[in-house]
C-alpha cells in the first residue's frame, strides 16, 4: 500500500473520533446540565479546527515537498463540511425545533448567526463542487471558486468570536493557527513572485 | 410588607422531554444514594465528587418562607453543581466543578466599608450568626438564555443592610469577590479585569427578594456555587449574582459592575430580565430551562415584576438592561 493511502485510511478514522466521542456521551447521557449547549459548542469547535486542519495541507506540501499529500485536503475539507452540517443542524432542529420565523429573523438580525450561515452557504458549495466531474467541468473557475475557504474560515472565526462572551483560549489557539497558515500563504505567493521558480517545478 | 409569590409557571407544563433529559441523572443519583447508604460517609463523598459537587455541611433550622415550594420543578444538585459561569475557576462551564476544589471557603473574612455606622471586617460565622436562615426557591436566568429553579439558603439582604446602619450619603451597595490567584487560577489571566464587582441601588437591595445566599438544598454553599456567600437577585441576570463575596462597601457612586467595564455596550449597571431589550448579539425574548428541550418564553424582570417593577417606576425600561 502506498503510504499515502495508508495515511488516508489512518486520517479517515481519526477524523471519525470526534462524532464517535459524541455519540458515546450522548449514549452515556454525559452531555452536561444543558445538552444542546454543549453540542452546539463541540460541533461547531470540531468544523472550525477540520477547516484550519485543511488550510494546513498545502504549507506542508510545500515545506515538505510530497506532492502526494494534496489527497488528504479534499477529504478533510469534506470532514470539516460534515461537522459544520452536524453544527447547523443541532441549531436546526434541536436549538430551534424547525421555528422558521425566530431562525430567519436571527439570520437576518444578529451578524453572529448572519457570518454562521454564510459560511456553512459557503461550505456547502464548496462540499457540491468536491466532485473530479466539478473540477474537471469548471477549471480555471474552480480554482476560484475553492479559494472562497479563506473567506468562509474568516467568517467561521468571526462567527465564534462572536458567540462568546469573552475569548476563550479555544479560540486563541485556532486564530493564531488561521493565521499563520494565512500567512504562510501570502509569504509564499511574494516569495514565488519575487523569485520565480523554475518551469518544471510546476 | 407583602411578599406576593406568582405562580406563573406549574409543574404541570413541564413536558415529557424534560422526565427523558433527567432521567439518567435520577438513575445515578439514586445509584449514588444507594452506595452512599451502603458504603458510609467516605464513599459518599468520593461517589459524589466524580457526579457534581461533594455534600457540604447540612444546614439546621432553615426556614420556609414565602418562597420555599415554588410550583417550578426544581433542578437537581448535580445540575447545578457542574454547570457553573465563574470565570474566577474557567471560562468553560465544567470548569468551576473541576477547579472550585482550590478555593478555602474558611475562614474567610468579609470587610464592610464606606457609609455606614457600623464597619469592619469579620468572621464568615460572626457575619451570619445574628438571622435566621430562609431557603429560597428562585428561578435564575442566565444572560446566555439559559435558566435554573435553584432552592437557595440564605438570608434577606435588607437584614443585613439593617446590621450595619447606612448613613444618608449611601446610594448604593458594592459587592467584591475575593481576589487570591493562588485559589482562584482564573485570575491569572486577563479575561476579565479582578476582582469581580457587583451592585444595587440601595432601594434595590433592601427589596425582600434579594438575599445574599449561604447554602442551597439545605448544605453549605458548595464552592463552584460562590462559597461561602454570594448575591442573589431573581429578577436580574444571573451575573449580577456576585459570588465568594469578600467586601460589601456603601458608596454614593454607581458601582462599575465588571461585566459593564468588560463590554459597555452589552451590559449595563441595572441588567433587570427583559424578554424585549435584546441583548446586541442574541436575542432575550426565550431561554432554554436546564432539563428541557423546548425553549420557553423570558418574563419580565423574570416573573417577579409583581415584586420589583415599583423600583423602576418612570425609567426608561431601555436603560435597565
Amino acid at each position: 500500500m502506498k503510504p499515502i493511502v495508508l495515511a488516508k485510511r489512518i486520517i479517515f478514522a481519526a477524523a471519525l473520533i470526534p462524532a464517535a466521542v459524541l455519540a458515546y456521551n450522548a449514549y452515556q447521557g454525559d452531555l452536561t446540565a444543558n445538552p444542546i449547549e454543549y453540542i452546539t459548542h463541540f460541533t461547531g469547535d470540531w468544523a472550525i479546527r477540520f477547516l484550519v486542519i485543511t488550510l494546513a495541507i498545502t504549507p506542508i506540501r510545500r515545506i515538505t515537498r510530497w506532492n502526494p499529500i494534496i489527497q488528504l485536503r479534499r477529504m478533510l475539507g469534506l470532514f470539516a463540511f460534515f461537522y459544520a452540517t452536524l453544527h447547523f443542524l443541532t441549531w436546526f432542529v434541536l436549538d430551534w425545533f424547525f421555528d422558521f420565523k425566530q431562525m430567519a429573523e436571527d439570520i437576518a438580525m444578529r451578524p453572529f448567526i448572519t457570518l454562521g450561515m454564510a459560511t456553512f452557504v459557503m461550505l456547502l458549495a464548496l462540499a457540491l463542487t468536491s466532485t473530479q466531474r466539478s473540477i474537471r467541468r469548471l477549471g480555471r473557475k474552480w480554482t476560484q471558486l475553492h479559494r472562497l475557504i479563506y473567506v468562509a474560515t474568516a467568517t467561521g472565526l468571526f462567527h465564534f468570536w462572536l458567540a462568546r462572551k469573552t475569548v476563550v483560549p479555544q479560540f486563541q489557539v485556532v486564530l493564531v493557527a488561521a493565521i499563520l497558515l494565512l500567512g504562510f500563504r501570502a509569504w509564499w505567493t511574494l516569495r514565488t513572485r519575487t523569485h520565480p521558480r523554475p518551469s518544471t517545478a510546476h | 410588607m407583602l411578599i406576593k409569590r406568582s405562580s406563573d409557571i406549574r409543574a404541570s407544563e413541564i413536558t415529557d422531554k424534560s422526565h427523558y433529559l433527567n432521567r439518567r441523572q435520577f438513575l445515578n443519583a439514586v445509584a449514588m444514594a444507594t452506595a452512599a447508604t451502603a458504603a458510609g460517609p467516605l464513599s459518599s463523598e468520593t461517589l459524589a465528587a466524580s457526579n457534581g459537587a461533594a455534600h457540604g455541611k447540612k444546614l439546621a433550622n432553615v426556614a420556609k418562607g414565602a418562597f420555599s415550594g415554588s410550583g417550578d420543578k426544581v433542578n437537581s444538585w448535580n445540575d447545578i453543581t457542574s454547570y457553573n459561569n465563574f470565570y474566577e475557576f474557567g471560562p468553560y462551564k465544567e470548569d468551576p466543578k473541576a477547579e472550585a476544589w482550590r478555593l478555602k471557603p474558611r475562614p474567610w473574612t468579609i470587610t464592610v466599608e464606606g457609609y455606614a455606622e457600623k464597619k469592619g471586617t469579620f468572621g464568615f460565622d460572626e457575619f451570619i450568626q445574628p438571622y435566621a436562615l430562609e431557603e429560597r426557591v428562585y428561578r435564575m436566568r442566565c444572560v446566555e438564555a439559559w435558566s435554573m429553579v435553584i432552592p437557595w439558603v440564605g438570608i434577606p439582604l435588607k437584614d443585613i443592610i439593617a446590621t450595619y446602619k447606612p448613613t444618608s450619603q449611601a446610594k448604593y451597595v458594592e459587592f467584591v469577590t475575593a481576589f487570591n490567584p493562588a485559589q482562584m487560577p482564573g485570575q491569572t489571566t486577563r479575561m476579565l479585569p479582578w476582582p469581580y464587582v457587583e451592585g444595587l441601588r440601595m432601594d434595590e437591595a433592601n427589596n425582600p427578594l434579594a438575599i445574599l445566599a449561604v447554602g442551597l438544598y439545605e448544605e453549605s454553599l458548595p464552592n463552584q456555587d460562590g462559597a461561602p456567600i454570594r448575591l442573589v437577585v431573581p429578577w436580574k441576570y444571573g451575573f449580577k449574582g456576585v459570588k465568594s463575596i469578600a467586601k460589601i462597601r456603601f458608596v454614593d457612586y454607581q458601582p462599575k459592575n465588571t461585566w459593564q467595564v468588560m463590554t459597555p455596550n452589552e451590559y449595563g449597571f441595572y441588567a433587570n430580565v427583559n424578554p424585549n431589550v435584546d441583548h446586541p448579539r442574541w436575542s432575550q425574548a426565550s431561554e432554554r430551562r436546564i432539563g428541557e428541550f423546548f425553549r420557553r418564553k423570558t418574563l419580565p424582570f423574570n416573573g417577579y415584576a409583581d415584586q420589583v417593577a415599583s423600583l423602576y417606576a418612570g425609567m426608561d425600561p431601555k436603560k435597565l438592561y
